[in-house]
């Protein structure tokens, strides 16, 4: 029995790795009347496993039988691939006992479609409402709704989780018919309009009446793979620009092709592309959080991103024009454009300069870290570096290999990689 | 917050609620307790006596000092300080001050002085003024405790024992248990748990209703002071959770993605030890394996060969 659960959980989350989704924010349930588990805080990665990605949450499918054949799924029909399946009692124990541990923030739980639609979605969401009314469970839910499941499964599992996610999958509707026949954009963005409007209506009635069920509080999430079709970038963030814009996404998580298949649909790649993912992500953040938008970052003149450097430092040396940018006068959101100048280190050079001019020796002392910014800021005492004395190639081998400078760890791995293949 | 419309003093002026401290600068000593620091502060002011040093008696050289003034905690002195902080910062601010103690870094008594000392004679909220080394201090060390904090909320690993309490053992870099109490006591209401600082040779422990600083005599806690509890006193189906776990942390895991480098970044080597996923295991690794379709090619045989 120990040994059959053991091997299930392996199964099972080995074939829900793929999923990128590790956030565990965002919730609002608070542990009322000493049930157990608390979810209203920051989220919490309780551990790292040796790829460095977050573990949160309890990341499980319900079970890995499949009738879809997903080209890019390793639990598609035709894969010859040990199948597994829990029942809801197992996996409501495991959360349980997990959380109890402090091993966990809460439950991922997804499935593979076996029999319908409905019949999956229909045992999700006994497994997350056994789990709040029998359990008194407040730990952090997230459900993957299943592409066709009905309205009323789709709003019911919204009352017992936190955060709904429905995939995308692909970043364009011509790869996701290529390569999952099965699936179209019309069965993904009609149950993501329908929770969108969902937690909408939940608000509202929240500021109205005094006890309103919860309606995934944390919002809706969904993910999409890279490198598996031939998108360009500018597709793809235009693509997540219309999904934050259209349907109020909290995120987009990006997810590299990690070859799991040889089909003559999908590319030949032998690692995932890490690094582009990650320029991704940090676009995202730049949409998100720096005011940037999608079209400013990319334009069909320049549709990918730039391996090599990040996209506010491609942004700034083809936009040269607007440095040097004085930290002691502009305004936030100009600071706020400086290459190398994160949010934190933005707030205190506005909040210190009231205090007194800020010079280098200050920006130094809390905080700023001046390999990319000196290019492109001037402060009490002139500017660090000149800018315009240098052309943009200068600029960047200067960043990117000049004196004590430190690749990330990422960009040498990937390019090592790259040197490695050629 | 209390903000004042006119400019900042200039320096050598003497602004309302910080008298210019004129008497002879005397060593102080306190008992190593938050309240006893706050005593001192009171009688810093009190006495006009800036301080040349303020340590805790216990740790203090004694006979090295010229001008020893040692204070008991007055708790009444003591809350008048901590109450009129509010004065010249917000909560958040005075909060701060308290994580800095809990640092035991060995310039924390001065440091909160100066800090006091500055916001008290500044005129304004100090809390963002970088220009200033003190302020600049006082924020890499708080940062410093929420980060050590924040890791203790993810790290804590319980230990289910046959009684039914969850029992776990840290050696946090920082003295955070204080800060952690909360977190905890929020969110596993109920069930009895203890969470023993190995460093400190303290912890906290819940009963159902409440959360207490708890203190062993090393002769009465043997279980603690080896650090993971007897297997004998566990609960019996604790092992199979602790091997069900590391199942999960090795398959969520993919080895295509490998980057040992970041994974020690965000999970340092110096609390594996009692992380249960870290421990070594009792059956080899086995990945599932992913079978591929007769006639494929073996060219892509590398990536999917698992770890090395």
């Amino acid at each position: 029995m120990n040994e059959r659960i053991q091997e299930k959980l392996s199964i099972l989350a080995d074939a829900a790795k793929y999923d990128a989704s590790c956030s565990s924010s965002g919730g609002k349930r608070k542990n009322e009347g000493k049930g157990l588990g608390n979810a209203e805080g920051m989220g919490i990665c309780h551990s790292y496993t040796e790829d460095g990605r977050c573990v949160s949450l309890l990341k499980i499918l319900l079970t890995n039988h499949c009738i879809f054949d997903c080209a890019y799924c390793v639990s598609r029909r035709s894969n010859d691939v040990k199948r597994a399946a829990f029942t809801v009692d197992e996996v409501v124990d495991l959360t349980i006992n997990f959380y109890r541990r402090n091993y966990i923030e809460g439950l991922f739980l997804s499935s593979g479609i076996f029999s319908s639609p409905d019949y999956t979605m229909e045992r999700l969401v006994r497994i997350v409402k056994k789990l709040r009314t029998e359990h008194k469970f407040n730990g952090y839910i997230h459900v993957k709704t299943i592409p066709g499941a009905s309205e009323e499964l789709i709003q019911e599992a919204g009352l017992y989780a936190d955060r709904l996610s429905v995939n995308i999958e692909l970043p364009s509707e011509l790869a996701l018919t290529t390569l999952a026949p099965e699936k179209n954009y019309q069965e993904i963005l009609t149950p993501m309009a329908q929770i969108r409007d969902g937690i909408i209506q939940n608000k509202e009635e929240k500021a109205l009446f005094k006890k309103v069920p919860a309606f995934a509080t944390a919002g809706q999430t969904t993910q999409l793979i890279v490198g598996a079709s031939g998108e360009t970038d500018l597709e793809i963030i235009k693509l997540s620009d219309s999904l934050y814009q259209g349907y109020g996404l909290k995120r987009v998580y990006y997810s590299g092709y990690v070859p799991v298949t040889d089909d003559a649909r999908l590319p030949q790649v032998t690692q995932p592309p890490v690094i582009r993912e990650h320029r991704l992500y940090q676009t995202d953040w730049l949409m998100r959080f720096y005011g940037f938008h999608a079209d400013e970052i990319l334009d069909p003149a320049h549709p990918h991103l730039d391996l090599e450097i990040d996209p506010k430092l491609a942004w700034a040396l083809r936009n040269r024009h607007v440095f040097p940018v004085d930290v002691n006068t502009a305004e936030f959101e100009m600071i706020l454009r400086i290459p190398g100048v994160g949010a934190r280190s933005a707030k205190r050079i506005v909040a210190a300069r009231r205090f007194a001019p800020l010079t280098m020796e200050l920006l130094h002392s809390f905080g700023v870290v001046l390999k990319r910014a000196k290019y492109f800021l001037t402060c009490r005492g002139g500017q660090p570096a000149a800018l315009g004395e240098l052309t943009e190639q200068q600029v960047r081998r200067q960043i990117l290999f000049g004196a004590g400078s430190v690749r990330s760890a990422l960009v040498t791995q990937q390019l090592d990689l790259f040197a490695q293949a050629s | 917050m209390r903000r004042r419309a006119t400019a900042v003093s200039p320096a050598g002026a003497r602004p309302a609620g910080a008298p210019a401290l004129t008497a002879a600068p005397r060593d102080y000593t306190y008992d190593g307790t938050f309240e006893g620091l706050l005593t001192v502060l009171f009688t810093v002011y009190d006495w006009r006596a800036a301080p040349n040093s303020i340590q805790p008696a216990a740790t203090a050289q004694a006979g090295l000092f010229a001008q020893p003034a040692h204070r008991e905690t007055d708790e009444a002195q003591a809350a008048r300080v901590w109450d009129g902080l509010l004065r010249t910062m917000d909560a958040e601010a005075r909060a701060r001050l308290y994580h800095v103690f809990l640092s035991e870094d060995a310039e924390r008594e001065l440091l909160i002085f100066r800090y006091v000392d500055l916001a008290l004679r500044a005129g304004r909220d100090i809390a963002e003024n970088y220009v200033e080394a003190t302020v600049r201090r006082v924020q890499r060390l708080a940062q410093q405790m929420f980060r050590e904090k924040h890791r203790m909320e993810a790290f804590v690993r319980f230990e289910k024992t046959r009684d039914g309490l969850f029992h776990a053992t840290v050696e946090p870099d920082y003295d955070v248990l204080p800060l952690i109490a909360a977190h905890f006591t929020k969110r596993y209401a109920d069930q009895r748990w203890l969470i023993y600082d190995r460093r400190r040779r303290y912890g906290l422990y819940y009963d159902l209703t409440r959360t207490d600083v708890v203190q062993f005599e090393e002769a009465g806690a043997p279980a603690h002071a080896t650090g993971a509890v007897a297997a004998t006193v566990l609960d019996e189906r604790e092992p199979l959770f602790q091997v069900l776990w590391q199942a999960y942390f090795d398959h969520v895991n993919i080895p295509e993605r490998r980057n040992l480098k970041l994974h020690r970044r965000h999970m340092p080597l110096r609390y594996w030890k009692y992380l249960s996923e870290k421990q070594p295991r009792a059956q080899p690794f086995q990945p599932i394996q992913n079978k591929r379709p007769p006639g494929a090619a073996g060219a892509l045989a590398g990536p999917a060969a698992g770890p090395e």
